[in-house]
């Protein structure tokens, strides 16, 4: 058994020992909290030497023109052996984002779709108000929708009762990697939404912020541009995929309430008198 | 006709959305297509007709985040 076999193993019997707490993702159990892009890497085969040294159990992908490139990262993807989470990237508008999620779910043979719909060019802040007129449309449609949002809880709420079992908050906007932005908000989703499944998307810069949202009771993280644009990406896909592990695991271990005063930890009880 | 294929203007002679996969060496590849805007199901492109103007979109896995 390798390393990383032990490792899913441990998540998933820590996460079985407080099966309250247990969220699927529409009804499937993964064998790690890690998903991983696969964009912007220095090349496929990193890409792929990082997908396995990270046991990541889901990978995002997306469709563009063709142009001879994505018959070749096909082959690759399958490859893989791991779950693929098709995106609507590049979508403005909830017409555009419906209608290339019915492609996605043709051409990568999934109805899990991670639902983006930008509404701000400089953040790429999602535009609430298009997201879940896709998320609606999508649901009836009979996707599995994983929207990316902010972490609004409003739009958050209102996305639940649209039918989506999973949301996808940021942490921070794509690709800066500032780690938590707001943690009182991701804080107070987390709690007011204990029964949909919370993946922390997009704004992780270092392992350090992915073991950081675990350990608050996200579900999961996705990354992508700080394990690609690393200076050695396979070590990096396992940092995080540690980190995350880590996380998850220390949630469930029910973590101390930090205090303001000091509390010695040795007895004070049998103290010689020494002075 | 002329129609645009991918952002490309095209000339092409294909009546039907499978034909004309056919007549762009794209009959093998994994994609997925829309007409105007629209997808369009593997299934239907045999029945699906191309007219003068169309705007095709034929699409294939890329990589993402």
């Amino acid at each position: 058994m390798t390393s990383r076999s032990r490792q899913a193993i441990e998540w998933r019997h820590s996460r079985q020992c407080r099966a309250a707490d247990v969220r699927t993702f529409y009804g499937e159990t993964l064998n790690s909290p890690l998903m991983l892009g696969t964009s912007q890497y220095p090349s496929p085969a990193l890409l792929r030497d990082a997908v396995r040294e990270s046991g990541a159990s889901v990978v995002t992908v997306s469709l563009r023109r063709e142009s001879g490139a994505g018959q070749d990262f096909w082959a690759l993807v399958k490859q893989l052996g791991v779950r693929l989470l098709p995106n609507t990237a590049g979508c403005h508008t909830a017409r555009e984002a419906v209608t290339t999620a019915h492609m996605a779910r043709e051409l990568f043979e999934t109805d899990w779709i991670k639902l983006e719909v930008i509404g701000h060019t400089d953040t790429l802040q999602p535009d609430p108000f298009g997201l879940l007129e896709a998320a609606r449309i999508l649901n009836d449609d009979g996707f599995k929708v994983f929207p990316y949002t902010t972490d609004d809880l409003v739009l958050a709420e209102r996305l639940a009762d649209v039918g989506c079992g999973v949301l996808m908050p940021w942490a921070a906007p794509i690709g800066t990697g500032l780690g938590i932005s707001n943690r009182y908000a991701l804080r107070t989703l987390r709690a007011q939404l204990p029964d949909v499944t919370l993946v922390v998307d997009a704004g992780l810069g270092v392992p350090s912020h992915a073991a950081a949202v675990m350990e608050m009771g996200f579900d999961a993280v996705l990354l992508n541009t700080a394990v690609a644009k690393a200076g050695d990406p396979v070590a990096m896909a396992r940092a995080f995929a540690l980190a995350a592990q880590a996380g998850a695991i220390a949630h469930q271990a029910d973590p101390m309430e930090p205090r303001d005063m000091a509390v010695p930890s040795t007895p004070v009880i049998g103290r010689a008198w020494l002075s | 006709m002329t129609i645009q294929f991918n952002g490309d203007v095209r000339d092409v002679y294909a009546a039907n959305l499978h034909a004309l996969l056919q007549e762009l060496g794209l009959a093998g590849a994994r994609l997925a297509t829309a007409v105007n805007g629209r997808f369009v199901p593997a299934t239907a492109r045999h029945d699906f007709p191309i007219a003068s103007g169309d705007r095709v979109e034929a699409l294939a896995p890329m990589q993402g985040g």
